[in-house]
């Protein structure tokens, strides 16, 4: 299951995100008319179809592996938590129709409704992902329910929806994927144009992916603040896991890197920031932030592969912010020369290029953070992991089946995506190979 | 009651929604592997083209009828998803390799050999796929799932690995493929092709004819109560009146070259087969243990369930038609 989700997390991301870069592209050539966008706008909507298709099997895969593997869970919060399923399945639904329309539909109905289109799979395509994320966020701060006897009861949809974690996860992950793809995308059209340096293509490309991925890069670290503050108030062992704080301390330092020694319950070889953490956690130099050793043994999440996931996706995001800010100042600078482009500069493509996993990586690794974090628990505070997994024999089987189909996939869809830009066009011929996506 | 049984009978719509959609996509996938003769390439243009819109839409009638499930009756998705384990994880794997390879090949940047191959593994995923779901609506109607006090005991491999499941599997499997070739007529105004889909239709019409006989004589054993529902209750006589009245019909409109009608017919007797298993099932979602009011979620959450759906499909017809009007207009929609 974790495997799915590692793989599906990533296909989601794309799937929220290329739609948008599509719809960008798009009017963008229904305002200029130069062909350059159209043929952007096209080459993007079939990596959004390739993308879309694992992303759907992908989630239709995981729709039933909450049962296959969580029968305990499923059958526990279903009734809880089936609502933002339901309307995922709506917004997955739209997403669905308009994109068949959006793809196939470039000659068939007007320019404008066909911009609609796409905007709607853009749109649906962010909505589906709040509502998977916000039913993620119940597992990390459930409420909207009573227990009795071991049985839920006085459930409220609505309220569990509004969860405490909702909207700061929420917001912490759309600004993820638009991040993530928007560098992977920006880094890939990067690569192109060092051996392309003059084609148009690749610069409208890069311009328009870099500005969605630096946008949301710029504005991460505040969802994050958000995020922690909600963390340090709801989840105390998590973001003690997460900073690698062992001791109850009265102002706290930020860690930054470090090893954290579970047995000598210590954090070793970090670069501590006096006060930092009870600042940033509690806006208070002088806030107690309670560490891991005042948890009973059987309520901590594993610390060491918390604490360093959750470095290693803060230095990502930190990386992809510092090359935005780059891409900002370049610009600004061109603007004030009056310069036709601003993306000249061998150093800087050089850095966009190295920064393509960093998105997804941070991506994984924020995951990791979270689903680990909450460790024992699967729904904290409420159900254990072990409690609810499937009493199924032979679960290794399945595991090493999906884990074969996903490599595979992930690999084919590689594989196509090099094919794709190996095929990238030089010169314009609209009429020529790109338009028979249409026909 | 009266409120579970309607989301209970949504549930069952989306599924027979998403036989009569979703299920002829399927169909598609099994006509791409025995294409032949000299117009066997427009024949796979002709599935590519019909399919390719709108099978992403199609497909989601099915994560619906999974969401409606493990929302309004928890204790029936984990005993089903329990016993049922390995037909479904293989069921996800076709389904998987069915959506993935047609993507594939139809986005593929280069036209080249390995279009042959995703052609041959999203043929034959068609194929598999609703053998599987055959297989596993089968072994809920069998009454073989046993649950006490909300674990399944009566094993993994009990209830779908007998003759009856098996029998269901290839009955869907011939549905699917009968309702493909009957609407695929109607997708082209080309007389050959259609001809070709034609006779495709009636020999795939015969089958699901013989494998209905075949699954009915193993229910005798094989689902007992589902069973008694069909043959013995008030409603039976006038289901196989109608379903009979429409099969008739679709092999005579076939004949005659009457499309439009045998679309109608072909549509009404699948609708009428699996509406008729729901009703023989009922109460029960999963025979015998399990019925919609022993596994309903509390009212609230039914409640808001229905209004979500309710507006979801304010939304969703409207859409849906609209898909359906750009990419079939020409051929269905309008007289010819």
């Amino acid at each position: 299951m974790a495997m799915s989700l590692g793989f599906h997390i990533i296909f989601a991301a794309i799937g929220i995100a290329m739609p948008l870069l599509m719809i960008i592209a798009e009017w963008k050539w229904l305002r200029t008319k130069e062909e350059v966008y159209l043929t952007l706008a096209k080459r993007w909507a079939k990596g959004t179809a390739i993308f879309f298709a694992v992303g759907a099997v992908s989630g239709t895969v995981l729709s039933f592996e909450l049962g296959l593997l969580w029968p305990g869970f499923m059958g526990y919060a279903g009734a809880i938590i089936g609502m933002p399923f339901s309307l995922e399945g709506f917004a997955f639904f739209t997403e669905a129709i308009f994109l068949g329309i959006y793809l196939y539909g470039w000659n068939r109905v007007p320019p404008r409704a066909h911009l609609f289109a796409g905007t709607l799979v853009a749109v649906s395509g962010a909505l589906s992902g709040i509502f998977v994320v916000i039913a993620n966020a119940w597992m990390n701060t459930p409420t909207g329910f009573r227990v009795v006897d071991g049985r839920p009861v006085d459930i409220d949809p609505v309220a569990a929806m509004m969860n405490p974690a909702a909207f700061a996860q929420t917001l912490h992950m759309t600004l993820a994927a638009y991040a993530a793809t928007g560098f992977v995308v920006a880094g890939i059209h990067a690569f192109m144009l060092r051996r392309d340096p003059s084609n148009r293509f690749h610069k409208s490309a890069l311009a328009i992916a870099l500005t969605v991925g630096g946008v949301a890069a710029i504005l991460q670290p505040l969802s994050g603040d958000i995020l922690a503050k909600m963390v340090a108030q709801k989840l105390p062992a998590k973001l003690a896991a997460l900073e690698g704080q062992f001791a109850t301390e009265k102002g706290a330092p930020l860690r930054i890197g470090g090893i954290p020694d579970e047995s000598a319950g210590v954090t070793r070889y970090a670069i501590e920031i006096p006060y930092g953490l009870s600042i940033l956690a509690y806006d208070d130099p002088n806030a107690t932030v309670k560490g891991l050793n005042d948890f009973p043994a059987n309520q901590r999440p594993p610390v060491a592969i918390v604490h360093m996931s959750f470095q290693i996706m803060v230095a990502c995001g930190m990386a992809m912010m510092g090359i935005a800010a780059w891409a900002a100042w370049e610009y600004w600078r061109a603007r004030r020369k009056k310069s036709e482009t601003w993306i000249g500069s061998k150093w800087f493509l050089r850095a966009l290029i190295l920064a393509v996993p960093l998105g997804f990586i941070a991506i994984e690794t924020g995951w990791v953070v979270t689903e680990v974090g909450r460790q024992p628990w699967i729904i904290y505070g409420v159900m254990r992991t072990a409690e609810a997994v499937t009493p199924v024999r032979g679960l290794v089987v399945s595991f090493i089946t999906f884990t074969l189909l996903y490599v595979s996939l992930a690999a084919i869809t590689v594989w196509l995506l090099l094919r794709q830009v190996a095929a990238s066009p030089q010169a314009f011929d609209p009429d020529g190979k790109e338009a028979q996506l249409a026909a | 009651m009266l409120l579970e049984t309607i989301i209970a009978g949504v549930m069952i719509a989306s599924l027979i929604l998403y036989a009569l959609l979703g299920g002829a996509d399927y169909g598609g996938g099994v006509w791409d592997l025995f294409a032949f003769g000299r117009r066997a390439p427009e024949q796979r243009t002709l599935i590519a083209k019909a399919i390719g819109p709108v099978w992403e839409a199609n497909h989601v009638w099915l994560i619906l009828v999974i969401v409606i499930l493990f929302t309004a009756f928890p204790p029936a998705f984990a005993a089903i998803s329990t016993a049922l384990h390995i037909p479904l994880t293989l069921l996800l794997i076709g389904i998987v390799l069915r959506g993935t390879t047609f993507t594939f090949r139809a986005h593929d940047a280069q036209r080249d050999n390995v279009q042959r191959r995703w052609s041959l593994v999203f043929s034959i995923a068609s194929i598999i796929t609703p053998l599987l779901l055959g297989i596993t609506l089968g072994a809920v109607a069998s009454g073989t799932i046993r649950v006490n006090n909300s674990s399944v005991t009566s094993g993994f491999s009990d209830s779908w690995l007998a003759p009856f499941p098996f029998a269901v599997g290839f009955f869907a499997l011939s549905l699917f493929a009968f309702l493909a070739a009957v609407y695929l007529t109607l997708e082209t105004l080309d007389y050959e092709l259609q001809e070709d889909f034609r006779l495709r239709a009636l020999v795939a019409g015969v089958a699901v004819a013989v494998l209905a006989w075949i699954v009915l004589l193993l229910a005798g054993t094989g689902a007992p109560t589902v069973l008694g529902g069909i043959s013995r209750s008030w409603w039976a006589l006038a289901l196989h009146l109608f379903t009979a009245v429409f099969a008739v019909g679709a092999f005579y409109s076939l004949w005659t070259r009457t499309y439009r009608l045998a679309v109608v017919c072909a549509a009404a007797q699948v609708t009428l087969i699996l509406l008729g298993w729901a009703l023989a099932q009922f109460p029960h979602l999963v025979e015998p243990d399990i019925t919609i009011a022993s596994a309903a979620a509390p009212r609230i959450t039914l409640q808001l369930l229905l209004g979500a759906l309710a507006a979801g499909a304010i939304l969703l017809f409207p859409s849906y038609y609209y898909l359906f009007r750009i990419f079939k207009g020409e051929t269905v929609f309008i007289r010819r």
